[in-house]
């Protein structure tokens, strides 16, 4: 047990250190705007790490002000210090110091939602018990105002022991440079005076402390006198002495006399805070007008309910239509690009890598940058505004009849971003079983990357024609999208029904006011977004893309090169002018493609090829499936490459090449059946290494990724199996 | 006492009421009250989702919404509108 009293500064910690001169935690609830104001606060100057052996996100930005520079930890939403999920425990253990590889931070900014003091002032009154520097940051005022909540500043902070509070506006920024100045000052360590709210829990805490020798400090007593030992607490408990722990046990009976200590401990702290409230808030809040009018509608079960799938399908059809003029546009720079490359450095290994393998490879992912920018658009929208909440209050039902609840649907929403972020959203879930259920479900959700596959099949071999407002592409895809939702939630039904039969999951949920996303918060978590796809655009695809190639293109067969010397010597003595020039392209496809057929990717494709040839593909195309089990978009990538070479290459663009090609009798190989397979296929395989890792870290074992991949990648190929020959047949 | 027939379940759209007594035996019931369902608290039906289930309360101004299941747990004493 390492007494609170000890300072613990690991080397890392030191580093972050460096510069500035106060650590200081940014607690507050969920939806209190805090993230928003984290960013206001520290702008682009922020670092996002993870906490040590979890996922959740630990974001860190440096406050500058009169020329002192404060560290901002940005903690995950909590509503109470008694943590119920993941991440409220993260946010306690921070706050508390007992973030292993951490100590405790040098001061507390607490963000209180103003238009919704009642349940602030419950967590505002717990960090006060803390005694550690603190400043309040009442945000949401303009909003507050325009309600007719009327707030006494005043009153407030002295009803809380003298504590400053700043009212700001997040959006306009109005109030921050006095709360920038208050931030500061914590490194004074300004005092104010302890509310006694619950005497008896105080004095009961006095006790522990001394029996245990000052092991523990008084905010631990209060604590442990709530919560009891158990397993969340069990890294500052697991040292005590037995007596202690039999002290800690009298004292709780005497406190709680056998009622439930949280109930207990939510009756004092609230009944201080409808008194305080009381004294220092006039006028009931009501809704303001463009808000009342969106709430009256969604407030009606089947008009909120048809207004979510009708939210969705705009998204859908958004990032299908509006995407496409930039698409082309990148497609066209990238393809001439690569024929001005090839042309300047002529023929060779170096111009094959920089035309066939960089450019043509990189470029055909980065390609679907608008399409995943305006997804991560419409999914930052629709979170900040707080429909996401009012989404997952719509679906409870539904999802109870899968056995989940309505919270699973915002991790599964996520997913259709990326699976990585969705997984990690799990964590809102207090239910062990109910989060690996969800965890099962949400890799099947149609992620970004899934979409260029998607979009490149689509678009190739789907027909332009028009149904109703959607065309037959935009109305395909959205198959697809509900295809995979269908698959998700039969995992969790499977699930629920066996490996994790329970209980029925808890529900009970924030619905946040409506309110206008932040442009400049929308701004940060999308840029945020585009570096995380750009950067694996730039390091695993590149490298993926370079190593494809290399596969493609070596060994070079020395047979292959003196064929083509003697074709094309026997071509000049028949040919001349054009006519030469195109049997010389000619010559030229063929000596391609026959190195190809004899790389090393040609070779491992063709040693695959028995496995897949039941699902009507060719060596090529399972050549690229193979390529693509560490990410799937590098699929197209590899597509990109393989199709880059060979006699098919005198299309212009990928989706071209791809109809041209056929097998050794002609017929083309990528029919109906074998395209819907392959959709299939991609829409069930689990081809991700990054949700296989975040899967291990979030479920703490193998045995959950490894059920996934298997799990997925034997429906993918079952489906693709039953497609292509009940198809063909 | 007619405390009793009055639950949040049995609270009709637009009806407001005040939380009497909370049966608390049940953790996911402790965890409402931490978010402020407690004794004393005025609450006000919102709305319903499809089938009447899960229900959007406004404690304070917020929404909150519960199931029918835990609405059960707290009993309201209705507040009638002019009062």
């Amino acid at each position: 047990m390492t007494k609170p009293s000890e300072i613990r500064i690991s080397a890392g910690e030191i580093a972050v250190r460096r510069g500035a001169e106060a650590r200081i935690a940014v607690v507050g609830s969920p939806n209190s705007g805090k993230s928003t104001l984290f960013n206001r606060l520290t702008g682009l100057k922020q670092r996002i790490g993870n906490y040590p052996g979890v996922t959740v996100e630990r974001h860190v930005g440096t406050l500058s002000f009169d020329g002192k520079k404060t560290e901002l930890i940005d903690l995950p939403g909590t509503h109470s210090l008694s943590a119920h999920s993941l991440e409220e425990q993260i946010a306690v253990d921070v706050i508390l110091g007992r973030m292993e590889g951490s100590s405790a931070p040098d001061g507390i900014l607490a963000v209180l939602d103003a238009t919704n003091l009642y349940q602030g002032l419950f967590l505002l009154q717990q960090l006060i018990e803390l005694q550690m520097p603190m400043v309040v940051a009442l945000t949401m005022s303009d909003a507050a105002a325009q309600s007719g909540i009327d707030i006494d500043l005043d009153a407030l902070s002295q009803a809380v022991g003298g504590v400053k509070i700043c009212s700001v506006v997040a959006t306009t920024g109005a109030g921050l440079a006095k709360l920038r100045a208050a931030i500061t000052e914590l490194q004074d360590r300004p005092a104010f005076q302890d509310i006694t709210v619950w005497p008896e829990l105080t004095e009961a805490a006095k006790k522990l402390q001394s029996r245990s020798n000052d092991e523990l400090s008084a905010t631990e007593c209060k604590r442990l006198l709530i919560d009891g030992v158990t397993e969340r607490n069990q890294s500052f408990t697991a040292g005590l002495d037995g007596d202690v722990v039999g002290f800690l046990e009298e004292l709780r009976d005497d406190l709680f006399a056998g009622e439930p200590p949280l109930a207990i401990e939510a009756r004092i702290r609230y009944d201080w805070v409808r008194d305080t409230l009381n004294t220092v808030q006039r006028s009931v809040p009501k809704l303001q007008s463009w808000r009342t009018g969106i709430t009256t509608f969604l407030n009606q079960p089947i008009a909120g309910t048809v207004g979510l799938f009708i939210v969705m399908a705009v998204v859908f059809q958004a990032v299908f239509a509006w995407a496409t003029p930039i698409m082309d546009f990148i497609d066209g720079v990238a393809g001439s690009l690569g024929s001005t490359v090839a042309a300047t450095l002529g023929d060779g290994a170096f111009s094959s890598l920089i035309a066939d393998g960089i450019i043509a490879g990189v470029g055909s992912v980065i390609i679907f940058l608008p399409q995943i920018l305006i997804l991560f658009l419409f999914i930052i929208l629709l979170e900040d505004s707080g429909y996401l909440a009012r989404a997952a209050y719509l679906m409870d039902r539904t999802m109870r009849s899968v056995g989940l609840s309505g919270q699973s649907i915002i991790p599964m929403i996520s997913s259709f971003a990326c699976a990585v972020p969705g997984i990690m959203a799990t964590r809102v879930i207090p239910s062990r079983r109910d989060r690996i259920a969800t965890i099962m479900a949400a890799p099947f959700m149609t992620c970004s990357a899934r979409l260029p596959v998607y979009a490149l099949l689509i678009a190739a071999f789907v027909p332009e024609d028009r149904v109703g407002f959607m065309n037959l592409q935009g109305l395909v895809l959205f198959g697809l999208y509900i295809f995979g939702i269908v698959m998700g939630i039969l995992t969790a039904l499977l699930m629920r029904k066996t490996a994790l039969r329970g209980p029925k999951p808890p529900f009970a949920l924030m619905l946040p006011e409506f309110r206008r996303p932040n442009v400049q918060t929308v701004l940060i978590q999308l840029l945020g977004r585009v570096k995380v796809f750009l950067y694996r655009a730039g390091t695993v695809i590149f490298t993926v893309a370079v190593v494809v190639w290399a596969l493609a293109y070596f060994p070079r067969s020395q047979i292959i090169g003196t064929e083509v010397e003697k074709q094309r010597q026997t071509a000049t003595y028949s040919l001349s002018g054009e006519q030469l020039a195109a049997e010389y392209e000619r010559i030229d496809h063929v000596a391609a493609a026959a190195q190809l057929e004899q790389s090393w990717l040609g070779r491992a494709g063709k040693t695959v090829e028995p496995l897949f040839r039941p699902l009507g593909w060719d060596w090529r195309v399972s050549a690229a499936v193979i390529a693509g089990f560490p990410a799937r978009e590098v699929v197209i990538a590899v597509l990109g490459t393989v199709y880059a070479v060979g006699d098919e290459a005198d299309d212009a663009t990928l989706s071209g090449r791809l109809k041209a090609s056929t097998w050794a009798n002609g017929s083309p190989v990528f029919t109906l059946p074998m395209v819907i397979g392959l959709l299939i296929f991609y829409a069930c395989c689990l081809q991700c290494a990054a949700t296989l890792a975040v899967i291990r870290r979030e479920t703490n074992t193998w045995r959950w990724p490894v059920f996934a991949w298997v799990y997925m990648t034997s429906i993918g190929y079952v489906g693709a199996l039953l497609a292509f020959q009940l198809g063909s047949g | 006492m007619e405390l009793n027939s009055y639950t949040l379940a049995t609270l009709k759209h637009g009806e407001k009421g005040i939380i009497q007594s909370v049966d608390a035996s049940d953790p996911q019931v402790q965890r409402l009250m931490v978010l402020g369902l407690v004794e004393g608290a005025e609450i006000e039906h919102a709305s319903t989702a499809i089938g009447g289930d899960p229900i959007e309360f406004r404690l304070f101004g917020c929404g909150i919404s519960l199931r029918q299941e835990h609405a059960r747990f707290f009993q309201v004493a209705p507040v009638v509108a002019g009062d």
